[in-house]
């Protein structure tokens, strides 16, 4: 029989063992997520074909018609587009989803014991889901354009890997500042939305001057986005690696703060939601 | 003797609260623009130094629960009581690690499942199926374990029917009763449950009682919180009391539930003092007392009690009467019981002087609830000298009789055991189950 303490600001040594453990509860509370979504909607699942396709087209319209910005090499505009909206809702729905998910589940923090981590990391599968829909899209369209994609494709998984991460870190500390400030939950709307113009999303990041790179990079999606063009356009898209090294070292950066924020505040959870 | 499976040291759990305080007179719109710069300013230097935002303007700690200690060995079945606002509630919490103590240390051997709520993480848009899953799973069931146990689930909770529909179209008994089936299968080695039970109808309530009964003699520890004092007395053999987050006593159930029940005679009004109302009759107090003569307002059901009315004639007056009527908690009227049955006919006079008048209610006669009197001093259908309106109130409290399962549950006001003749209609034969 394993015996536990319970003490004020303790860290406990079998966190991760107790993460391991609750994993059921991972699954079925991502699996919640997924089944309730589409619940008293007419289309449904259809939502999640239509909302990537619509903005590729509006973008396809205003940067690549309406402002005639260059697309990478010979690659057509629509799936410069699209190779970089796969990785920006990715991470945007995620970061969306997980930041209000603790407030979202409150009811069960107030009630039962579990790894509060199992909360944003298990709303981050509904976005993967997502993700992947639109990835069957993009291989449509890439057979549509007779376009193959070259060697690099065989590092997609770990530009997906990135961009999920990218967003669990900064999700994990906004959930966690949400339970105390719920400022936090009217500010997230309003970075996505932002974030969808100064991301590389409608252009090619080479559209932004040489001197500027490294700036530009600071945003670490900037490094995501060049690194699935890189990989789904092949040789018509480069990745500029200082500038990607720059975004790898922030996503890193805020992943570690995220965990170690949200570990902090995780035990005073239950008194101030 | 068994072994210790919870340790608990020295126990405590501050909480911070604000207060808004209150500023008199008239308060200029100058005043609220510098007041809220003023909130939001130092809003923003809490959340800048990470502390949690206070809503008013003082500060005050609480210590929802303070120097706790206590042991609890493998296989007892112990209850909590306490007055709402004891810390019941945040010691089951703290033990369930839902939130972590500000002093102190508890150990705790063995798999701990915490019933604080039915029907955690229910699903509206979820079918009955797909929320004994969920709900399984947030109370820490493993998938296979919910599997096993599924049809036993199902059957507990009457609702096969209905399984393959979302549970926002349940009645909410059926709601409840699904909630409680899932709950009730949990197999931890330590169950804590806050007041659960006060759920559903009678019959299914009765139903839990058993299930948590037979949990407690399997060897399982059970920690449970209730105010349903027969409950408590039924399934547990211990009992803890705490009043204002400390722990009073933790002893043997009867014992710890006659200090708690004597704790509230004290610190109840049990009696009503009245100012005269000018006219020539009138009462002057009000007092319940239980059957060793205090005054007191919350009664064993089993015990009895006496209402007395102190009142004051000035004058003698013909044909004068006076009464009482006893109201339930509904504000039905449970019967009228007048003086002139007894002692004085309406055509004599009632000679002026000081008076008590008492009247017995027997034990066992009125059910567990909330009872109100009315009292008056008139001439029937002509005047009017006093008349009170619910002036007093009092508790039947449920003690372990044999209604104890049905506390909360309406089941009269009055308690009767009259006998059945049940005659078996194929054979002719009466029946006797005994």
């Amino acid at each position: 029989m394993t015996t536990i303490v319970i003490e004020p600001v303790r860290s406990e040594k079998n966190y991760w063992h107790d993460l391991w453990r609750f994993r059921e509860l991972f699954l079925i509370l991502a699996w919640r997520d997924l089944s309730v979504r589409y619940k008293q909607t007419v289309i449904g699942i259809l939502w999640a074909i239509l909302r990537p396709l619509l903005t590729m087209v509006v973008f396809t319209i205003i940067f690549g018609r309406i402002a005639g910005l260059p697309s990478d090499g010979n690659a057509p505009y629509t799936l410069l587009v699209f190779a970089a909206m796969l990785p920006w809702s990715l991470f945007s729905n995620a970061l969306m989803e997980s930041s209000n998910s603790l407030i979202n589940n409150a009811n069960l923090i107030g009630k039962v014991y579990f790894p509060r981590l199992i909360i944003p990391a298990a709303t981050i599968v509904t976005a993967f889901i997502d993700f992947i829909i639109g990835f069957i899209i993009l291989a449509g369209m890439m057979i549509y354009y007779h376009f193959t994609p070259d060697w690099q494709f065989v590092y997609l998984p770990g530009f997906i890997l990135l961009s999920l991460l990218a967003s669990l870190g900064p999700g994990l500390w906004i959930t966690a500042l949400n339970v105390k400030y719920r400022d936090f939950r009217y500010i997230i709307p309003f970075i996505v939305q932002f974030g969808l113009y100064i991301s590389p999303v409608g252009f090619s990041s080479k559209v932004v001057p040489e001197g500027w790179r490294l700036i530009y990079s600071l945003n670490p999606m900037v490094g995501v986005i060049d690194g699935f063009r890189w990989c789904i356009l092949g040789g018509n898209s480069t990745i500029y690696l200082p500038g990607f090294l720059l975004s790898l070292a922030l996503i890193t950066f805020f992943l570690w703060q995220g965990i170690s924020r949200f570990r902090k505040m995780e035990k005073t959870f239950a008194d101030l939601i | 003797m068994s072994n210790i499976v919870i340790k608990a040291e020295n126990l405590g759990k501050k909480y911070i609260i604000g207060h808004q305080t209150d500023r008199g007179g008239y308060t200029a719109l100058r005043d609220v623009l510098m007041q809220n710069a003023r909130t939001m300013w130092k809003k923003t230097k809490d959340l800048a130094t990470g502390k949690p935002i206070i809503q008013g303007d003082t500060m005050e700690e609480v210590w929802a629960l303070r120097n706790v200690s206590f042991e609890i060995r493998q296989g007892e079945a112990v209850g909590i009581i306490g007055r709402n606002g004891a810390g019941k509630s945040t010691l089951l919490k703290i033990l369930s690690r839902i939130t972590e103590p500000t002093t102190g240390q508890i150990a705790i051997s063995g798999r701990v499942a915490s019933l604080l709520e039915v029907g955690t993480g229910f699903h509206p848009e979820l079918t009955g199926r797909e929320n004994i899953y969920l709900n399984g799973t947030i109370l820490g069931m493993t998938r296979r374990e919910i599997k096993r146990k599924f049809d036993e689930i199902v059957a507990f909770a009457e609702v096969d029917k209905y399984l393959d529909t979302p549970v926002k179209r349940y009645s909410s008994g059926m709601y409840v009763r699904l909630a409680f089936a899932v709950a009730a299968h949990l197999e931890p080695e330590i169950l804590l449950v806050d007041e659960v039970l006060a759920v559903g109808d009678a019959q299914f309530q009765k139903k839990c009682l058993g299930k948590m009964g037979d949990v407690a003699k399997e060897g399982r520890t059970v920690l449970f919180v209730s105010h349903n004092m027969g409950a408590i007395q039924m399934l547990c053999q211990k009992s803890m009391l705490l009043k204002n987050g400390k722990l009073v006593m933790i002893r043997d159930a009867g014992d710890a539930i006659a200090q708690y029940l004597s704790d509230s005679r004290k610190d109840r009004e049990g009696q009503i003092k009245l100012a005269p109302t000018g006219s020539d009759a009138f009462f002057t107090a009000i007092s319940i007392r239980n059957s060793s003569g205090e005054i007191c307002s919350e009664i064993d059901v089993s015990l009895p009690l006496t209402i007395s009315f102190e009142y004051k004639i000035l004058r003698p007056i013909q044909g004068l009467e006076v009464s009482f009527s006893l109201f339930n908690q509904y504000g039905s009227k449970i019967f009228y019981c007048p003086q002139s049955g007894s002692i004085h006919q309406h055509e004599n006079e009632y000679p002026h002087g000081e008076y008590v008048g008492s009247v017995a209610i027997p034990g066992n006669f009125l059910a567990p609830g909330n009872y109100t009197i009315s009292a008056g001093i008139h001439k029937p259908n002509i005047q009017l000298f006093d008349g009170r309106q619910h002036v007093i109130g009092f508790q039947i409290v449920e003690c372990g009789s044999q209604h104890y399962a049905f506390s909360g549950q309406d089941i009269g006001s009055v308690l009767v055991d009259l006998p059945w003749m049940v005659r078996c209609l194929s054979d002719g034969e009466n029946v006797s189950f005994n």
